[in-house]
């Protein structure tokens, strides 16, 4: 008998990964607004290829049991879906906490109600500049800021803890003392002040939305003097644009280990970029199970840990902090996902990034290509 | 750091909820965009931090079940309370809920 012989599948004999602890769900990519940098994929997915309700209500019963213990209910825009508060209060009945991405326009105070009777535990809500000549430029959408400081006056009266999320750049990069304002006055207790991520969209956008380097270290220097003046009122989250930094983001906290984000048509992605990286292969949750996708699916093995690292990142000291940073600035700028980041100082193309960046902020293109479903005529 | 009165009654504000997570093993208390790991006297607190208790009921209760020093508690309690407000983790209403005509 030589049958235990056999040597088993490369497969299981990888450690388990430890269980991720959030999950990111577009339920949608439906949104009434337009941002020139969002974080959806240019090949945006039509209503009719949207998951189920009860589909959603499986993945997230799965997803409670592969340990996950956040949901962030995002989009486009996530109330665009009906069900919605059907989701929410099955995501409570399993015990995960549930967190509302919204960009609020077009939502009644009715529809918010009903939310929070759901149970939903937290409200962040976009805001695309800090006035509203501001907000409706970036978001193209007339009216859009005063709908947004209606939904955020109703969320602190129904007594849910609100967080404010502004992305930045070159144009509304100087509002970052008065999006603070805004925050303080709306009674949010958090503040996201993100930089633009360029893959997708903002890609496209990149000449008109890249900052100057002065303004990146200015704002740096805004950010931390309000953090020490607002210390025990206002919590600021600033993600800092990784450009014009010596070492890259811990992109995701390395990729496949703490979550996952699965997209309205029900493929599963370690990050929400991922499908900028063409090389990949993604499972979905209509053949697979959740657990079965964070093991066992290529695209969550293809960068896990260090082994698929570059040699500059696996002989350096940081590899297990900054996990080689972002494999999709690496696909967008290097050609090649499992290249160090060209963020980082140490790559040789690190010089090239900069040189762009440089270029873009100060270009002279300040128009948007809208965030929008592209027809044949843009292809 | 203030400390609480005795009298007081605290509650996890909404949007912070504890939970024992089976995963891992452990209890968790989950607040936007954070996951916070208390340890195991944090969490015999927490557990009784539920909006009816005052914090001297809380001090009494976790110095019978676990026969301990009350003032030793009282001070465990009353700094990590007063952490969890500062943090804003935490509300405290000068009565129980339900009991504010008294
Ligand atoms: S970034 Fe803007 S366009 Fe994209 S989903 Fe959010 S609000 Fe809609
Ligand atoms: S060489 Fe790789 S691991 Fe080291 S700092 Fe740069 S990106 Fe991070």
């Amino acid at each position: 008998m030589n049958v235990i012989a056999e040597p088993r599948p490369a497969v299981s004999t990888r450690p388990a990964p430890p269980a991720p602890y959030g999950m990111l769900a577009e339920l949608t990519h439906r949104c009434p607004l337009q941002c020139p940098y969002c974080s959806n994929p240019v090949e945006l997915d039509r209503r009719n290829v949207e998951l189920d309700t009860e589909t959603w209500l499986r993945v997230f019963s799965e997803a409670a049991r592969l340990g996950v213990l956040q949901v962030h209910l995002s989009g486009g825009e996530p109330t665009a879906r009906r069900d919605l508060e059907a989701m929410i209060r099955h995501c409570v009945e399993v015990g995960l906490y549930t967190n509302l991405i919204t960009a609020g326009v077009g939502l009644t105070p009715e529809r918010l109600a009903a939310i929070s009777e759901a149970g939903i535990d937290h409200v962040q809500l976009s805001f695309q500049g800090a006035d509203a000549a501001m907000t409706d430029h970036v978001s193209n959408f007339k009216g859009a800021h005063e709908r947004k400081l209606a939904v955020a006056r109703e969320v602190r009266r129904l007594g849910l803890p609100l967080t404010v999320n502004s992305v930045v750049h070159r144009a509304n990069i100087e509002q970052i003392p008065a999006f603070i304002e805004l925050a303080l006055e709306l009674g949010a207790k958090r503040i996201e002040i993100a930089h633009a991520q360029y893959y997708g969209w903002a890609l496209r956008n990149r000449q008109a939305l890249m900052p100057t380097r002065e303004q990146v270290f200015r704002a740096l220097d805004v950010v931390e003097e309000a953090r020490v003046r607002l210390k025990g009122r206002l919590t600021i989250d600033a993600v800092v644009p990784d450009y014009y930094a010596r070492y890259p983001k811990p992109c995701m906290n390395g990729w496949g280990r703490q979550s996952l984000n699965v997209t309205p048509s029900g493929k599963v992605l370690p990050c929400h970029a991922a499908e900028t990286i063409p090389s990949l292969e993604f499972w979905n949750v209509r053949e697979h199970s959740l657990q079965e996708i964070w093991v066992e699916s290529p695209a969550f093995n293809a960068f896990r840990g260090t082994d698929w690292m570059p040699e500059l990142c696996r002989s350096c000291e940081r590899k297990e902090i900054d996990w080689g940073g972002c494999r999709c600035q690496a696909m967008a700028i290097a050609g090649d996902a499992a290249e160090t980041d060209p963020a980082c100082h140490k790559s040789p193309l690190h010089a090239h990034l900069l040189a762009l960046a440089e270029e873009d902020s100060h270009s002279r293109v300040n128009g948007y290509d809208y965030r929008r479903y592209l027809t044949e005529r843009d292809q | 750091m203030t400390v609480i009165p005795a009298t007081a009654v605290p509650r996890l504000v909404r949007g912070v909820r504890l939970r024992h997570d089976e995963a891992r093993g452990q209890w968790v208390l989950l607040a936007p965009e954070r996951v916070l790991n208390p340890d195991p006297v944090a969490v015999e607190i927490l557990k009784k931090v539920d909006g009816t208790r005052s914090v001297e009921v809380i001090i009494d209760e976790l110095v019978s079940a676990f026969t301990v020093d009350r003032e030793r508690v009282a001070s465990d309690v009353d700094a990590f309370l007063a952490g969890l407000k500062e943090k804003g983790l935490i509300e405290t209403m000068p009565s129980p809920i339900g009991d504010a005509a008294s």
